[in-house]
């Protein structure tokens, strides 16, 4: 590579707290200098979000319910999910981050911990009623503190190869022991072909999968933290794949890669554990197998259950650097609550809605594009979002995302044991927050 | 006569008055934000209680806490050391390559030298990340053309992506990037020999390959001891080819090399501070490595000018 690049490369990265710190005063820069826009109202709100189409979401607000609450929101698009978090506790950091952040749920904690988000309870606190349990308790994190109020949500689904299930003779799983002996089979009926693969560059479908089972990663008691990431539950789900990827049932490769768009898009792996917005994705990797897909419930632990887990989903927040919090509030809960805003949310950025009536009114009555073979899509998917399991997240899922990479990456390479890799995780995320000060209880 | 006209406009300041853009700059976008990384290395967070709601975090003095973390990380000095493997490919045969070419460049008998020098020197004007890309897209078998051809052969199909394979696959992208770069510099000292020494080393019976072996190498040796400077310090920074090559394989680790496990701390694990220190301490390595080496360098040859 070229060395001069490298050099600049190097002097950046000596000084890469510097030049966050630095960043910090001109994202704030960024962040203000289109107050001077809002000139319609005297409060004038910043949004910082990745939602594509979320300006024109936003202009409705501005033109309706906004333009006579004298509150104008200006949308920042943004890089989306850890990205952003880093930006907002260093803009944070510097007293000058927006109004109005978009933060995925297991970001909350984080950002609650770095006091960059305000509790709106006073008044958001009415929308809770719009939402399924388990996703306000997100937005709660077991307080008597509202810190966001939900936007989307990813409930967990088991996505197959229709037409291929019936040409190898397979049937969809109801079972996690039903999925491992489908991939078996299939194995065995087509050796060079893979029901799906364990993917240890997506901490999020690992932490759904462990959520589904009924881990409870974070929990607190008192004034002290409990980290279960190798609880029973997870360890569990971490010894199914584990032995899975052992004996060479499924593939061990990451998702996300051209060569497993290559894969979908071939028929080479012909099932993906994924959420509800996995037409999208599917629609890039795999634009050749449109309508050969079907969606179905995820596999259950034992066959009386009925729970999913989730993969994705995001808030909106309001900062503590906010001058205006109430005005900030009453967009948030507008935007995600009001009818009309969460028709455009659907129609403009494509995102599945935390509120529980919009999940299946407009833009939800007709399945996707992709799976236009599937009529009762979205009617399946307000089903399984119902029973998705309640999530804990703490202030240091960032730390366990990274350790589950390398952890996971390593054994998923060697084919060894994934309950080791599991108890790494967890020793190293302790290990994080007792370095930071925090009280864990054994 | 002269001299008094320039006291008159005040010969002493005039130096410094010149001096003070470059200083400003040097001081606002260099020498301050290397000194607020290394105040940041001493300091750390401390939280109290659950760690929710306003006033639960702080940031307080450190000590030499995180330089001793550092130093005890085992994960650091391992990405050190697989650096090091990769620097031992990269290094002899980057420079190798570069010094065969200049030389077969710089023989008489070459035909169509611009363009092959230009075709040898494009790779460097690739952005490293395109490069990584590129050849990360080559080295998964599933999207390859080589391993179709492969395939179509019946020949084996190594996964490049894994253990030492990894290696070659890691340093290929950065010889293939860097040779042409480095080629150029020996090139022109090449260039910059005067052409009586050859005539006097032909008329003395040396052959082409005894000119190039015992006249033109020595003769650029300040040269291949500025690359292999160059070179020392881009392998100890490696940083955008693996971390391009990550997601397409589980082998990279995101701690793979030491830049990157700086990066992660910072912005996968959110702690700025354990970066600063791991950051100033690489910064420190690099600086005595490349000096340590200028010195022996320039000692060998002022012993050689002595005799």
């Amino acid at each position: 590579m070229p060395i001069t690049n490298r050099r600049r490369l190097f002097f950046r990265s000596a000084a890469v707290c510097v030049s966050a710190a630095l960043g910090a005063t001109a994202l704030a820069a960024c962040g203000s200098e289109d107050d001077s826009e809002a000139e319609s109202g005297p409060v004038s709100l910043t949004y910082w979000t990745w939602t594509p189409g979320m300006d024109k979401v936003v202009d409705l607000w501005n033109k309706g319910q906004g333009e006579k609450d004298q509150i104008t929101v200006t949308v920042k698009k943004q890089a989306s999910g850890d990205t952003l978090v880093t930006k907002i506790l260093t803009a944070h950091k510097a007293g000058k981050a927006p109004d109005l952040v978009q933060a995925e749920y297991q970001a909350l904690p984080t950002l609650v911990s770095n006091d960059a988000v305000a509790d709106i309870a006073g008044e958001v606190g009415d929308a809770k009623s719009k939402f399924a349990d388990g996703v306000w308790q997100q937005t709660t994190l077991g307080t008597d503190a509202v810190y966001a109020v939900p936007q989307d949500i990813g409930p967990m689904m088991f996505y197959y190869r229709e037409d291929l299930f019936k040409q190898y003779g397979l049937t969809v799983p109801t079972t996690w022991e039903q999925f491992a002996e489908t991939a078996r089979a299939l194995k065995k009926k087509a050796p060079d072909k893979d029901l799906t693969t364990f993917s240890a560059s997506d901490s999020g479908l690992f932490a759904g999968l462990a959520q589904q089972a009924g881990a409870k990663w974070w929990t607190t008691s008192g004034d002290k933290w409990k980290v279960g990431i190798n609880d029973a539950a997870s360890q569990k789900v971490a010894k199914f794949w584990g032995d899975l990827v052992k004996e060479g049932a499924i593939d061990n490769q990451p998702m996300y890669t051209p060569a497993w768009n290559k894969a979908l898009n071939t028929g080479k792996q012909i099932a993906w554990v994924s959420a509800v917005w996995a037409p999208g994705t599917l629609t890039t990797a795999a634009p050749d197998t449109k309508g050969k897909w079907a969606m179905a419930p995820l596999p259950q632990w034992s066959q009386s259950q009925n729970v999913s887990g989730s993969w994705g989903g995001s808030s909106t927040a309001v900062t503590t650097d906010s001058e205006h919090k109430a005005a900030a509030a009453k967009f948030a809960a507008w935007l995600n609550t009001d009818d009309a805003a969460l028709q455009a949310l659907a129609k403009e950025s494509g995102i599945y809605p935390a509120a529980t009536n919009a999940q299946t009114s407009g833009a939800f009555a007709t399945p996707p594009d992709y799976f236009s073979n599937q009529s009762d899509f979205y009617t399946k998917a307000a089903e399984i979002a119902k029973t998705t399991a309640p999530s804990a997240w703490g202030p240091n899922v960032n730390v366990a995302y990274t350790t589950f990479k390398d952890a996971f990456g390593k054994a998923a390479k060697d084919k060894s044991d994934f309950v080791a890799a599991l108890t790494t995780m967890q020793d190293d995320t302790v290990a994080d927050l007792e370095k930071q000060g925090f009280e864990v209880s054994e | 006569m002269t001299s008094t006209s320039r006291k008159a406009y005040g010969v002493k300041g005039t130096p410094y008055a010149f001096l003070l853009p470059a200083t400003i700059l040097f001081a606002l976008f260099f020498a301050l934000p290397i000194g607020y990384a290394i105040y940041l290395s001493f300091r750390k967070v401390k939280v109290s209680g659950l760690g929710l709601g306003s006033g639960a975090r702080k940031e307080v003095w450190a000590g030499l806490e995180n330089y001793t973390d550092a130093l005890a990380d085992s994960e650091l000095v391992a990405g050190a050391l697989r650096v090091l493997g990769y620097g031992c490919i990269v290094v002899p045969v980057m420079l190798g390559l570069a010094l065969l070419f200049a030389l077969m460049l710089d023989s008489e008998k070459v035909r169509l030298a611009p363009f092959t020098r230009l075709a040898i020197f494009l790779p460097y004007a690739i952005p490293g990340v395109v490069a990584a890309l590129l050849w990360g897209f080559l080295y998964l078998p599933d999207v390859s053309p080589f391993y179709f051809v492969l395939e179509r052969l019946g020949l084996p199909q190594p996964d490049l992506l894994d253990g030492g394979p990894l290696y070659l696959a890691l340093s290929n992208i950065a010889v293939w990037g860097g040779t042409g770069f480095n080629m150029i510099v020996i090139y022109t000292s090449l260039q910059a020999i005067p052409a009586e020494v050859y005539e006097a080393a032909r008329l003395d019976g040396a052959t082409p390959l005894q000119i190039a072996l015992k006249i033109k190498i020595p003769m650029v040796a300040p040269s291949l001891v500025l690359t292999f400077f160059f070179s020392i310090i881009a392998t100890l920074q490696v940083f955008s080819e693996p971390t391009t090559l990550k997601p397409l394989t589980n082998s990279v680790s995101t701690t793979w090399s030491p830049l990157m496990k700086v990066y992660q701390d910072a912005f996968g694990k959110g702690d700025i501070y354990a970066a600063a220190a791991q950051a100033t301490i690489i910064a420190l390595v690099t600086l005595l490595l490349s000096f340590g080496f200028l010195r022996a360098a320039n000692r060998r040859n002022k012993q050689e000018a002595a005799r």
